[in-house]
């Protein structure tokens, strides 16, 4: 018996296979059909879904289970406040500002917020804070570190470097060992009225104070009443000079109750009244002798 | 019915514009065996125009991306027979090109075999307006050639200015720019037949194409396979195909002749079949695997074991000698030559300084055809292969593909016809009409 041949077929494609072909390689034929029918279907389900009020309630039902469940594991949970290297009544001051109510749990407690309330602390210049392992809220306060005492109006306030007050007290006794400012506008020259402290170290047991004038600058307060004025600019170099005075002539040692520098061509001097006799009686008698 | 064709060719000739523009064009061979397709890319056009404001065909590069080719249904001598049949093969092609370019193409170029092509010298002469030679005047010269009266069965497919002749100067091809008073043109009119030329234009239209160009395939395959010597000194392209045997003639680079013989290796095929007694798919096996036109001593002793029609083995062996399958090959091969060098003989391709021939088209490839060619011919022949284009794939770079390959051509350097220059406004009066008319729309 003959083999069958098979029969074969026309390979010509059908004139609507053709067609078809054509139009799928039209690109934005094809651009349509694999993203933009995926994506309305896609839409379109979701749009459905969502239109069911009971399936969204459920969504979101299940969505507060799942959080609940990660968010209530005990590694969560902070059963500690930590505020290490700083004085016992800071550290109590730090744990009323901070305001976290324990157990807290830790992906709730904000901790940049406990960051803010704890650095709006007078005392405290940073602060920063993180949670642990183990269960404790970290909060690492760098202390403010008060220079000088400023008598102004308002009282005694104790400045840092910055001029940023951080505590008021009630007696200059508290505090000696800290140096004296006062005047208005002192608390925003800080900085200069130590470099000025600085500078006046070889009389540094005669200084009473600084004084800030007319906002403007400064007087340096000694005892017996002498009063060494400064000018606005470049004080620390005039009180320079009078020191170097001082070192030399012995200025500050002799009667007299101003040394003006506020023109730095031409320090003045003011004597006091007996010094002043004094002087007077001292000419006439040479102005006898020469006579 | 002449500015008609006038119009047809014009608006094809807009489509070819818009396809290159767009960078993307298929070239279709629809012929007796094959249907082959080229997917071409060209090199985007930048849309500059000439500086006289003719819009140019980029003369670019172009790659070919697409290639595919299927078995030719319904298509005898070069021309339909079986609309849906060559349909469905068109389509095949098309479809395996765009596959393999990844592109969709709208514009394709199709060429044909069929239809009789007959060729017309025309000339035309008249008067350069002023001094030198405009291109105006190039229309006004063609346009005063007297087309002889083809008929309503033949339509114009080629109409080729060859030769332009200024104050009996002879000899150029551009004469754009050259003073001069009396201006004269030799233009070779190509005529098909138009019911084969219709039958082609509405299987494209059916195919969902759109038709930007169509060529005789003996035109296509003479700038494919010819080198440019040949082209420039004088030869003759004889594409032997399955249905039809084409003959194009080109001089100074232009083509002068063309005719077809309705004949061609199908219908050797045909002989092996009917001498032979076998059946049309063994006769094509035979004729491809064992053919050829010059027997030697040795082929008396090769034997071929032809394929029984039965299947018995025993009582229903048949044997023959290769030279038996040449003598079935030969006379009908060498009728064709001799139809070949009738034609030839009446174009006058004896008279031309140099006078090759060369054999392309798919029945080619049969071993000895170009001394057999020489024979009856009477002169040199050689084998032509298509020239090596950018991107084909080697399977398509035999002498079946010279016609593919002679379309690509054509559409990268496209040759200047009659229908490309602007008919003088008074040589159709309908249109001065429409012209006067539309004046006044636009100024009243």
């Amino acid at each position: 018996m003959l083999p069958l041949k098979p029969f074969r077929r026309d390979p010509a494609p059908s004139r609507l296979r053709y067609r078809l072909t054509r139009l799928w390689l039209r690109p934005w034929f094809r651009r349509l059909v694999n993203f933009g029918v995926p994506m309305l279907a896609g839409v379109g389900l979701v749009w459905t879904l969502a239109a069911e009020f009971d399936v969204r309630a459920r969504l979101s039902a299940a969505l507060a289970d799942a959080k609940a469940v990660i968010v209530e594991r005990p590694q969560f949970t902070i059963t500690e406040l930590d505020i290490p290297d700083v004085s016992a009544d800071l550290a109590e001051q730090v744990r009323v500002a901070a305001f976290v109510k324990l157990p807290a749990n830790s992906l709730e407690v904000d901790v940049n917020a406990v960051r803010t309330r704890v650095e709006d602390l007078a005392a405290v210049e940073r602060a920063r804070v993180r949670a642990l392992a183990r269960g404790v809220l970290e909060i690492r306060a760098i202390e403010r570190v008060p220079v000088v005492v400023w008598r102004s109006d308002a009282g005694l306030e104790l400045l840092d470097r910055g001029g940023v007050r951080v505590a008021e007290i009630d007696s200059r006794l508290r505090r000696t060992d800290l140096p004296l400012i006062a005047g208005e506008g002192a608390s925003e020259h800080v900085a200069e009225a130590l470099a000025l402290l600085a500078e006046a170290k070889p009389v540094a047991g005669r200084v009473r104070g600084l004084v800030r004038v007319g906002e403007r600058r400064w007087d340096v307060v000694l005892d017996r009443d002498q009063v060494v004025r400064l000018p606005a600019d470049d004080p620390v170099e005039a009180l320079g000079e009078v020191i170097a005075l001082h070192a030399s002539r012995d200025l500050l040692d002799r009667d007299l109750t101003v040394v003006d520098m506020r023109d730095p061509g031409r320090p003045t001097l003011r004597l006091t009244e007996h010094s002043l006799a004094e002087l007077a009686r001292l000419r006439a008698m040479v102005e006898g002798e020469d006579a | 019915m002449r500015r008609e064709l006038y119009e047809v060719q014009r608006a094809m000739r807009a489509r070819r514009e818009a396809a290159l523009k767009r960078g993307v064009i298929a070239v279709l061979d629809i012929g007796t065996a094959k249907v082959a397709c080229l997917v071409l890319q060209f090199v985007p056009d930048d849309g500059q125009d000439a500086p006289d404001g003719r819009p140019t065909l980029r003369q670019g590069a172009f790659r070919v991306i697409g290639a595919a080719n299927t078995r030719s249904r319904g298509v005898t001598f070069g021309e339909i027979s079986s609309m849906e049949e060559c349909e469905r093969a068109v389509r095949t092609a098309i479809q395996g090109a765009q596959k393999m370019a990844g592109l969709r193409v709208d514009h394709v170029i199709v060429s044909f075999a069929g239809g009789r092509p007959r060729s017309y010298g025309v000339t035309g002469e008249t008067d350069v307006e002023n001094g030198a030679v405009a291109e105006r005047d190039i229309g006004h010269v063609l346009a005063a050639c007297d087309i002889p009266d083809y008929g309503h069965e033949l339509e114009a497919i080629h109409a080729l200015p060859v030769n332009f002749c200024l104050d009996r100067r002879s000899g150029l091809t551009d004469p754009r720019g050259q003073v001069g008073s009396n201006l004269a043109v030799d233009m070779h009119l190509l005529t098909v037949g138009s019911t084969p030329l219709r039958n082609v234009l509405h299987c494209i239209r059916r195919c969902d194409l759109e038709l930007a160009g169509v060529a005789v395939s003996s035109y296509a395959s003479g700038l494919a396979s010819l080198v440019e010597d040949e082209q420039e000194l004088g030869a003759a392209c004889i594409d032997v195909g399955a249905g039809a045997t084409g003959i194009s003639v080109f001089v100074r680079r232009q083509m002068i002749y063309a005719d077809a013989v309705r004949m061609g290796g199908a219908h050797v095929t045909s002989d092996i079949c009917q001498g032979l007694q076998v059946s049309m798919q063994d006769a094509e096996r035979l004729k491809t695997m064992h053919g050829g036109l010059v027997a030697t001593g040795l082929d008396d002793r090769d034997m071929i074991e032809l394929p029984s029609i039965l299947g018995d083995w025993e009582h229903d062996r048949r044997q023959i000698s290769r030279s038996e399958l040449i003598g079935v090959m030969r006379p009908r091969v060498e009728e064709i030559f001799e139809e070949a060098r009738a034609r030839l003989d009446a174009s006058g391709f004896e008279y031309l300084p140099s006078q090759r021939i060369v054999l392309t088209g798919g029945s080619a490839q049969i071993p000895g055809l170009e001394m057999c060619a020489s024979r009856i011919l009477g002169r040199q022949c050689r084998i032509g292969k298509p020239l090596r284009v950018q991107g084909l794939p080697q399977s398509a770079t035999g002498s079946a593909f010279a016609t593919s390959v002679g379309l690509a051509l054509h559409v990268s350097h496209p040759q200047d016809e009659c229908w490309d220059f602007e008919m003088p406004a008074d040589r159709h009066g309908a249109r001065r009409v429409t012209r006067a008319l539309r004046w006044f729309k636009e100024n009243w």
